[in-house]
């Protein structure tokens, strides 16, 4: 069921500086302009809320399947194989099997959701991602009542995976969330960004989008997804379980043992940009703060 | 003539104040493609500025603990560009430090709270302050003031430095990186050169 959640964040974009439309102008979309001049206040918020530019999304991601520069991805991810595609859907459901992209898709609504990413090195963009709800994908394989947990692979393809040569990090690169979190509404699986396909360098052909977490939840380019009745292995949780917690929700008040997440920069604004504060679940608080009810949120990092 | 000694003639036509020219040319030119978001600066200058001013004051560092293994093992003698080679990493690590502390921490209680809370920023402050007596002290009044014994080893704060800055990279990256390997093992390795291995080996007693 698409629909279900109401966006925040829009295509507004009624900032008069000239630099900033030139800039942006890549989304410089009527019906962003439609809502921004219903409330003048709503899109003075939200002005400051602009989706980073198709570029700015594509040429600076973490993809450490493609090395551990933020350009290396953009740049050694070409050759990654995206079609066929076939993703893996087993354990505790009912319809187990593997499922190429369009079956997994089929009779689902994609749509735009302008959400905010926070990466766990405390940088920050606002993507404008296309996609479907999990829980459609999770309802259609059919979750058996005994799973509390679904785990996710990425694909492994040595030969075009620079990083996984390099043995940058154990590979295949792994994740996971709580039934509750995957099915919440706001858990994207990711097809495209910009009402485009999504770039290599994004996790092609489908991803995950968990907008509350720290990037790396948002598992890329994915080809197994397992329902389980026991917490899943997660990638950075297993590199360095001190730093890096299963659940790793966006929270300003607990630090990574390295660096400070009370703020964070938005990508974007060029050298003398300023740091903004880190929101508490991103942002998203209102939606999923009774997900962690009673949950210590220093000790469930 | 030996490749050495050609070398060696050459160098001494060069003169050492080349070496600051080429380092302040060089970090204008790394500022300057950081202000106007060129190549590698295209989406996220502020980070990549502070990485690539930490880097070049590494390898400047590692340029200057080459100096005398050179010149030891190879007879290059680069000894008249030590000097400048020291001053410009000093002043690449103070490019570093104020590009963390006024382009990216940006509030002078966060810069301490890093320095204070963060392990790897607390070291590779250790080595910005190892650098400080040195680069005061590079100067011909001061090798005579102090004088050649105390000087050479208050000079020895170097190694410091360079071992300071090798674990500040290794502690600052995420997973199994090559770069500050490579760095640490270079200096590391730079080091035992100047270690007098004779004297460390036990005393044949009976």
């Amino acid at each position: 069921m698409a629909y279900r959640w109401k966006n925040d964040l829009t295509r507004a974009d009624v900032t008069p500086k000239a630099a900033y439309l030139n800039r942006r102008q890549i989304m410089a979309g009527a019906m962003g302009l439609g809502v921004a001049g219903a409330t003048g206040g709503v899109a003075q918020a939200q002005a400051e809320l602009e989706p980073n530019s198709f570029e700015d999304i594509t040429s600076y991601n973490n993809f450490y399947e493609f090395g551990t520069g933020k350009e290396d991805p953009a740049r050694n991810a070409g050759a990654l194989v995206t079609e066929p595609w076939s993703i893996k859907v087993d354990g505790m459901v009912d319809n187990p099997g593997d499922y190429t992209l369009a079956d997994l898709l089929d009779g689902l609504t994609a749509e735009e959701r302008i959400y905010r990413f926070r990466c766990v090195e405390a940088w920050s963009m606002v993507v404008p991602w296309n996609g479907v709800e999990l829980a459609d994908v999770l309802a259609k394989v059919g979750v058996q009542s005994q799973a509390k947990y679904v785990a996710f692979e990425t694909t492994v393809q040595p030969d075009v995976m620079i990083g996984v040569q390099r043995r940058v990090i154990p590979f295949p690169y792994v994740e996971g969330l709580r039934l509750d979190e995957a099915m919440h509404p706001l858990t994207l699986l990711a097809t495209g960004i910009y009402g485009e396909p999504m770039p290599n360098q994004n996790g092609a052909p489908i991803r995950l989008v968990v907008p509350w977490k720290y990037g790396f939840k948002s598992i890329k380019s994915i080809v197994r997804i397992t329902l389980t009745d026991e917490e899943p292995p997660a990638s950075w949780n297993i590199i360095n379980p001190r730093e890096y917690g299963f659940y790793s929700n966006v929270n300003p008040n607990v630090d990574h043992p390295r660096w400070s997440q009370a703020t964070e920069r938005q990508i974007g604004g060029g050298l003398f940009a300023s740091r903004k504060d880190t929101l508490m679940f991103n942002g998203y608080e209102a939606e999923v703060a009774s997900l962690y009810e009673g949950m210590d949120l220093n000790e469930f990092y | 003539m030996d490749v050495v000694g050609t070398l060696n003639a050459a160098l001494r036509r060069v003169p050492a104040w080349l070496v600051y020219v080429a380092g302040a040319a060089w970090a204008v030119w790394l500022f300057w493609q950081a202000l106007n978001q060129l190549g590698p600066y295209k989406v996220e200058p502020i980070n990549v500025l502070e990485r690539a001013y930490g880097e070049v004051a590494l390898q400047l560092l590692v340029a200057g603990l080459f100096v005398t293994p050179l010149r030891r093992f190879l007879g290059l003698n680069l000894l008249k560009f030590r000097r400048a080679i020291g001053v410009t990493a000093f002043f690449f690590v103070l490019a570093h430090f104020l590009v963390f502390a006024v382009l990216d921490v940006q509030s002078l209680e966060r810069v301490w709270t890093e320095i204070v809370k963060r392990p790897y920023v607390t070291v590779g402050m250790a080595g910005f302050l190892a650098l400080i007596p040195l680069a005061i002290t590079s100067n011909n009044l001061s090798i005579r003031k102090l004088g050649g014994a105390t000087w050479r080893k208050l000079h020895k704060l170097t190694y410091a430095a360079g071992l300071l800055g090798a674990v500040h990279f290794l502690w600052l990256v995420k997973g199994f990186q090559i770069e500050p390997i490579i760095y640490t093992v270079i200096i590391v390795g730079l080091l035992a050169t100047r270690v007098k291995w004779s004297s460390l080996r036990p005393a044949a007693t009976a």
